[in-house]
């Protein structure tokens, strides 16, 4: 029996805020948790992958308050085996953006010792400084 | 055949190794690397947001330079673009499959760079080496072996970005096999590891090093377990984590055993039996001459 839940006019702006960002449908969503069991980093979440995508998809705003879209790397093991096709790599770009176009920074690059720095390759600090700063 | 060439940041600094070797290789096999004239870096990491386009510039800025190149008899054709490092090759690949479905898009950033002499209109295939050696052929390419590598176990590391996702990789995202097939046409045994394509970690490794080494410690305990001599790769990221951060892992682990990690153009350089400046060893952390002088040049 279908149910369907329906979401306030504030929670449901925020799911459309992330979806339209990303452009996936968080509702195809079966919460079936293979994207949890193959991502790689999931011990380190606080909240799994597919908890992710949940909270996106009941439109849950505390959702910017965790710490996976931050550990997601988009290693892109959960997009190829997504059986709905959905890409949670591209959810958590989406939280990462609004937070960065916000200003709220994950990465403080002043916070990092200069011989950190000098030891680490231009590739690492980049792609770093790409998706954990504004 | 002279084809144009992408080379990027970090084939230019710490992983020169990873460069000087495959020019090497690839001239052994009658492909000459040109470089793209007037390259910038990609930008590593492909934006995924739908609305973000700022970040898509510089690899369109970079497709926009391979315009005159065969007009002005640089190479031989205008229309595919060499890389050899896997973030860019997949960076690259993601622009182009923006910009080849949403025409807005690619006309907007056309307009943002009104004063590039070139517009970019889409038609610039890109092709990891790979692919330009699977192209030329696994069988042909054992022909220029002149150095043995029998015995030699090489583990394979595809890694992320070389294969995922689907609509960017090279092969098959689950069980890819061109990696296998390249080392054995070198003469090499391939070793068959679990491991093969797990993230290593990636960026990570600027903020959150644990978690980096856990996932550096599972790919290479899992190599060593499968008896590896040495792990293969094309990421300079992927080096870095796997190589250089094994260091960490001997301080935090008395008895763990260092094993090389070569760039596959390293590993081609010396099966072909080319001259030992063009291995490009000087930034390898791990020194893989004591296992190649053992297994290798005996
Ligand atoms: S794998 Fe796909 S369908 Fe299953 S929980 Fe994750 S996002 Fe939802
Ligand atoms: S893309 Fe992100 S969520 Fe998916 S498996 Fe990789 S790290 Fe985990």
């Amino acid at each position: 029996m279908a149910k369907k839940i329906k979401l306030d006019d504030k929670t449901q702006a925020f799911q459309k805020l992330v979806e339209d960002l990303c452009g996936q449908n968080t509702a195809k969503c079966d919460q079936c948790g293979t994207c949890s069991g193959g991502c790689p980093f999931v011990e380190d979440m606080d909240i799994t992958p597919a908890e992710l995508m949940r909270k996106v998809m009941l439109g849950q705003e505390d959702v910017l308050e965790s710490e996976t879209m931050w550990i997601c790397a988009t290693c892109n093991t959960c997009t190829v085996r997504c059986p709905r096709k959905l890409d949670v790599s591209k959810i958590a770009e989406a939280l990462r953006q609004i937070r960065l176009r916000n200003e709220i920074d994950q990465l403080d690059i002043g916070k990092i010792s200069r011989e950190e720095i000098k030891e680490l390759p231009q590739i690492a600090l980049i792609a770093a400084l790409r998706k954990l700063s504004s | 055949m002279k084809i144009p060439y992408f080379p990027g940041c970090s084939l230019k600094t710490y992983a020169s190794g990873f460069e000087k070797s495959a020019i090497a290789a690839g001239k052994a096999l009658d492909i000459e690397l040109v470089e793209l004239p007037r390259w910038n870096c990609c930008g590593v990491v492909s934006s995924l947001t739908k609305d973000d386009l700022m970040h898509h510039l510089a690899p369109v800025r970079n497709l926009m330079r391979l315009s005159d190149m065969k007009t002005s008899g640089l190479a031989d054709e205008d229309k595919r673009l060499l890389v050899l490092c896997s973030m860019c090759m997949n960076t690259f690949k993601r622009t182009n499959l923006k910009v080849r479905e949403n025409s807005e898009d690619l006309a907007t950033l056309n307009d943002f760079m009104y004063l590039e002499e070139a517009k970019y209109d889409g038609s610039v295939d890109i092709v990891h080496f790979l692919e330009l050696l699977k192209e030329y052929g696994f069988d042909k390419i054992s022909e220029s072996v002149n150095t043995s590598l029998a015995g030699l176990k090489v583990a394979p590391y595809y890694g992320c970005m070389l294969i995922r996702p689907k609509e960017v990789g090279i092969d098959d995202a689950e069980e890819p096999t061109i990696f296998e097939n390249l080392i054995s046409s070198l003469g090499a045994e391939p070793v068959s590891w679990h491991a093969k394509n797990q993230c290593c970690g990636s960026y990570l490794t600027v903020n959150k090093q644990d978690t980096v080494i856990k996932l550096t410690r599972r790919i290479l305990d899992n190599a060593q377990q499968e008896k590896a001599d040495v792990i293969v790769t094309s990421c300079p990221l992927c080096a870095f984590n796997l190589d250089s951060r094994q260091a960490l892992l001997q301080e935090t682990n008395p008895g763990f055993e260092p094993i090389p990690v070569l760039y596959f153009t390293q590993l081609m350089a010396i099966a072909f039996g080319l001259d030992a400046a063009t291995y490009g060893f000087e930034k390898n952390k791990v020194d893989p001459m004591p296992l190649l002088n053992k297994k290798v040049f005996i």
